[in-house]
This record gives C-alpha cells, sequence and structure tokens, in this order.
C-alpha cells in the first residue's frame, strides 16, 4: 500500500509542481505551505486545509496555497531531513519530530514547547477491535495472550500504530497492578498470538477485516469509523481499562520558513488547529480534540477512557524506543522468542 | 586512452571507440557506480565489530537464508515453466496468442505493491485458491516464493523468445534425417544452443527477486526468524535512524549479489566456449 501511496503522493506532487507556478500568477503570489505528515491523516488535512485557508484569506486578505504530502511517518521524517522542504511537519510520535533537531537542526530541540498540549492538538487511543458478538470474549489487554486468541497486530519495528498497541499494553498492565517483573512475559504473550506483522496499519484492516485472520485488530480509534465504512459493521470496538494517548504533535521546520520566509502563515497555520474550526474537524474525523468544548460536542463518540501518555508511562519516546524498539530492545527479545 | 589504444581499438573496426568507452563509462558510473560506492562510504565509518553484528545476527542470517533461497527456487521454476511458455510462444501459432504474449509482461508493469496485494487475496486461507490448498501459502515463506516467481517469469521468456526464434529449423531436420529421436534432438542440438540465454534469464530472474520489496511485504506475514525478507530488515533499520546498519545489510547483500551475478555470467561464457561460438 505505502509503494502505492507514495507514487500517487509524487504524481500529486508532480502535478501540484506543474500547476502552481500557473495557480500562484493567477492568485496574486500567494505563498505556499507544504505540510509533510503520516499516512492516516490524508483526510483530516484535506478538511483543515480548505477550513484555514479560507480563514487566512478573510482575516489577510493573502491566498495561501497549501499542500500535503503523506506516506509512513519516519519515512516522512527521513525525507524532510534529507531535504524535502517542509514548512510544517505534523507527525503522530514525537520522536519523528525529535530527528529533526538532532539532524540538521531544522527544529531546536525543545520544539514541544512552543505550542500548547506537548505541541499535540489532537490525539487518539488504541483501542481493540473484535468480530461481532465478540465470540472470544475479549475484555482487555491479557484477554489478547490467552492461548486459543489471534490478534493482528502491525509490525511495531515498522508501524507507528504497532507501536503504540505494544506500549498500550505494556502501560496498561503497569497501571493495572502487575509486577513490573512480569509485564514482559505478559506482552510476549499477546506478540506469541500475532500471526502476521503487517507494514502499517491499514495493511493490518485489511488481514483482519477482508483476510478474516484473527480475533481482534488493534488499531487506534480513530481508524474505527473508517474500517466500519468500508468493511461493514461486523466488528465491536472494546475500549480496555487502560490504554496509551497517542499525540499527534506539529511543528513548524524553522530552517525551511526561514528559508521561504513563511514562518508567520506556518505558526498560524498549526495555531489553528487548535481554533473551536479546527478542533471540530478533527472530532468529525474521529481524531480526540484537546478542547473540553468541542470534546464534549461530540462525547457519543469519543467515551471516556484511562490513558497514559508515553511521556508519563516510559519517559517520552526517545527513551521508549531506545529500550524497546531498538535493535536488540524488549521487543525484539520478545518476538524472536516467540517465534523460534 | 593508452589502454585502448594499445590493446583494443586494434580489434575495433569501427569508429569512435574511445568516445563510446569514455561515454560509457562516465554514464555507468553516475548511474550505477557514485550511488552505490555512497552505500560502500556509509558502511566505512563503522567499526568492524559493529558492521559484523548488524549484518550476522541471527535474525538477519534467518533472512539471508529467506531471500537468496527463495529467489534461487524461484528464478529456478521459472527457468524451468519460463523455457515452456517461451517455446510454445515462439514455435506454434494458436488463437490470442499476441494477447498471451502481451501477458507475459504483466509483472514488469505491474505497481509490485498491486500484485502483492492480489496474490495475498488470492492465497490467503479464504480466498479461490487459497481455500483449495492442504497448506498455508499467504503468511509463510511459501508466499515469499510465490510472489518471487511471478515477479521473474519475464525475465526468462523475454531472454529465450529471441533466441528461439534464431534456431535453424534446418539443425532440428538434419538431426532427425540422421537418425535423432525428438528428445535427443532436443536435449543434443536445441537445448545447448538455449543454455545461455536460459542461464541469462535465471541471473535476471534471480537478481530482480533478491531485492524486490513491495509485492513481498504483503504476503510474507514479516515473521521474524520465520519471513522476514533481508530487504525488511534494511527498511526497519532505517525506521529507527540507524542508517549505518541499514547500509551494511545493503553492502553484504550487494556482494552476495554481485558475486553470484559474476559467477554466472562466468558460467555463461564457459558454456557458449563450450559450444564454440
Amino acid at each position: 500500500m505505502s509503494t502505492v501511496n507514495r507514487r500517487v503522493t509524487l504524481l500529486a506532487m508532480a502535478a501540484v509542481a506543474v500547476a502552481s507556478p500557473f495557480a500562484a500568477s493567477a492568485q496574486a503570489a500567494g505563498k505556499t505551505l507544504l505540510n509533510v505528515s503520516y499516512d492516516v491523516s490524508r483526510e483530516f488535512y484535506k478538511d483543515y486545509n480548505a477550513a484555514f485557508a479560507a480563514y487566512w484569506k478573510k482575516t489577510t486578505g493573502e491566498v495561501l496555497t497549501l499542500n500535503q504530502s503523506h506516506g509512513g511517518s519516519s519515512k516522512q521524517a527521513r525525507s524532510v531531513v534529507e531535504g524535502l522542504e517542509a514548512d510544517v511537519i505534523t507527525m503522530n510520535q514525537a520522536n519523528d519530530i525529535d530527528i529533526l533537531a538532532e539532524r540538521g537542526g531544522l527544529v531546536p530541540a525543545d520544539w514541544a514547547k512552543r505550542l500548547p498540549d506537548n505541541s499535540a492538538p489532537t490525539t487518539s487511543v488504541s483501542v481493540i477491535l473484535v468480530r461481532k458478538g465478540n465470540p472470544k470474549n475479549i475484555r482487555d489487554w491479557g484477554d489478547l495472550g490467552r492461548p486459543g486468541v489471534s490478534v493482528i497486530i502491525p509490525n511495531p519495528k515498522t508501524s507507528g500504530n504497532g507501536r503504540y498497541t505494544y506500549l498500550a499494553a505494556w502501560g496498561a498492565a503497569l497501571k493495572n497492578g502487575v509486577a513490573p517483573a512480569a509485564v514482559k512475559a505478559l506482552v510476549e504473550r499477546i506478540f506469541a498470538n500475532v500471526p502476521v506483522l503487517d507494514g502499517g496499519g491499514r495493511g493490518a484492516t485489511t488481514t483482519f477485516a477482508q483476510r478474516n485472520m484473527g480475533d481482534a485488530l488493534v488499531t487506534f480509534e480513530c481508524e474505527v469509523p473508517l474500517i466500519q465504512r468500508e468493511f461493514g459493521g461486523d466488528f465491536e470496538v472494546i475500549y480496555p481499562a487502560w490504554t496509551v494517548l497517542a499525540e499527534n504533535p506539529v511543528s513548524v521546520v524553522d530552517k525551511v520558513v526561514d528559508k521561504h520566509g513563511t514562518r508567520v502563515q506556518a505558526e498560524a497555520y498549526l495555531k489553528y488547529l487548535w481554533s473551536d474550526e479546527g478542533q471540530e474537524i478533527a472530532a468529525k474525523q474521529h481524531i480526540r480534540p484537546r478542547s473540553a468544548k468541542v470534546l464534549a460536542k461530540y462525547a457519543k463518540d469519543f467515551p471516556k477512557v484511562n490513558a497514559f501518555t508515553v511521556d508519563e508511562m516510559f519517559g517520552g519516546w526517545k527513551k521508549a524506543q531506545k529500550e524497546h524498539f531498538d535493535d536488540g530492545g524488549f521487543y525484539d527479545q520478545i518476538i524472536v522468542r516467540t517465534k523460534k | 586512452m593508452f589502454l585502448s589504444r594499445t590493446l583494443l581499438k586494434r580489434h575495433s573496426v569501427l569508429p569512435g571507440f574511445d568516445l563510446a568507452l569514455g561515454f560509457t563509462l562516465l554514464y555507468l558510473g553516475f548511474i550505477v557506480l557514485i550511488p552505490l560506492s555512497a552505500a560502500f562510504l556509509k558502511t566505512a565509518t563503522m567499526t568492524w565489530p559493529a558492521f559484523v553484528e548488524a549484518v550476522s545476527s541471527p535474525r538477519v542470517m534467518a533472512s539471508y537464508r529467506l531471500t537468496f533461497g527463495a529467489s534461487a527456487l524461484a528464478a529456478l521454476l521459472n527457468a524451468f515453466f519460463g523455457l515452456i511458455v517461451a517455446w510454445v510462444l515462439v514455435r506454434y501459432e494458436f488463437p490470442f496468442k499476441r494477447l498471451v504474449d502481451a501477458l507475459v509482461d504483466l509483472p514488469f508493469a505491474l505497481p509490485t505493491a498491486v500484485a502483492g496485494i492480489a496474490l495475498t487475496a488470492l492465497y490467503a486461507q479464504n480466498g479461490w485458491i487459497g481455500q483449495m490448498l492442504p497448506f498455508k501459502v499467504s503468511y509463510t515463506p511459501i508466499g515469499v516464493f510465490v510472489a518471487l516467481t511471478f515477479i521473474g517469469l519475464p525475465f526468462v521468456v523475454r531472454t529465450l523468445q529471441p533466441v528461439l526464434e534464431d534456431l535453424n529449423h534446418e539443425v532440428e531436420e538434419a538431426a532427425a534425417t540422421l537418425g535423432a529421436n525428438r528428445w535427443q534432438t532436443f536435449t543434443k542440438v536445441i537445448f545447448p544452443v538455449l543454455t545461455p540465454a536460459l542461464i541469462t534469464g535465471f541471473a535476471l530472474a534471480f537478481a530482480r527477486a533478491l531485492g524486490e520489496y513491495g509485492s513481498v511485504i504483503f504476503i510474507a506475514g514479516n515473521m521474524p526468524m520465520v519471513s522476514e525478507i533481508t530487504p525488511l530488515l534494511i527498511i526497519t533499520k532505517l525506521e529507527q535512524y540507524d542508517y549505518q546498519g541499514a547500509t551494511a545489510i545493503a553492502v553484504v547483500m550487494l556482494v552476495a549479489a554481485f558475486s553470484l551475478l559474476l559467477a554466472i555470467n562466468g558460467l555463461q561464457a564457459w558454456t557458449r566456449a563450450k559450444q564454440g561460438r
């Protein structure tokens, strides 16, 4: 899927590149912003860009061209590090923005402190999707580790969705009072029940919904409506007692906006994500808004959950990545043992 | 220039040798050597123990076995069936022959991800083919083999076709008049002529399979130690921004693939020489 997406993105970018000189001349030299984002935020930013462009035109009179590029999040971050001139970067994991500070100093190290809520205007949570009627009676993470249960999880090595799933199960076990020494064994039992490690979240969805594999699929809450729409309502969502809060951080890419002279526009673009309009667009896409007001308005779509952040439970993404997901980390130890 | 003038030029009857050779080297340098040498340079920044660690952990070794093994098997299967396909397409007339001929190129043209998704759907346990088979194909190493067979087929067929077309019917007729039976005609007369092309086709299909990522990734299941291909491990290293580790594995693959291709080319030259062509 990602290759196809990339091709489509490239085509779109090529089309934009060809079209933009004409667009620019027609619309009195407006500036252009490129938003480089992760794979499944496409629909959200499509709507948001239209809303922001209208807002910006109304308040300043300037016509902005907003381009978006989507793909696997680490892949996108690497492109920016290697020279893709993104004015803003919008990710679903803080370490994919940290890398811009570490390599080439494209953003300052304290980028997350520049905007409210850790610079994350929206969130989602990892939930469990089961087949209708919940025949295996799956209620919580622990049930996924039972013998005879099969669960589809995207590969934590290549997918942010997979990493959040793993951290959700790990953190929930700690929150539920499992002794730290026993947590690893518990997560290991869950991954021993994984028959396929798809490259990304959408691939795992296909495996679960279309290939009919597995009793459960772990994915983001915001993906559930799409799955229900595409594959019918043959699934039920299970909210575990504890889960992880997936924060979607955003940042201006300082080196690029200073070069393009687009800092004002880029900062406004990100700030508007916290506006009522921006938060509502997110809520409509089943992405959890930060605003209490908007959250209350859409309360039926967002059941109350107990969620911990990666920062409070694992001491930040950098530490979690190093301890759990880098080569030889806990995840490798677990997965190699379950498959030997 | 010195080299060309003293050693090579006197063999050449065509003008423009210096220019053509210079252009060839420059072109190959830009297109092939410079990008590849970047991989070697990146790897050179690693310490030796770190390099060994990166390229020989049990998980990486398991992926080499799968990638090289499945690629070789797929290329072998293609060499056998590709020969039959090429033979039928060249030697016989039948309805819709051109359509069938065009079908052979489809694996070239199809985006590999599309091929991967289609094959996975077909061979999954609830798929058309998968439900008829007594064993699992999708999400196992057999799935990897199936995907690599699919993408490799055109290489064998397209290298064999022109050689088969050039084959002189008179030689076969002569063999027959001299008392050879059909099997002898095939094994002693036709097959030796085809061997070099067959080896080339095998080598191309094999090399293509080694680097294949897009289609395999959907059907493999990607289980560590079981169905992880080497290109996937390169991607996972990149995901953790471990550029050195990724290029280290890439360099090993490159060297292995290059040695194998060199050996196959040598074999091909040897079979040609044996036939005195």
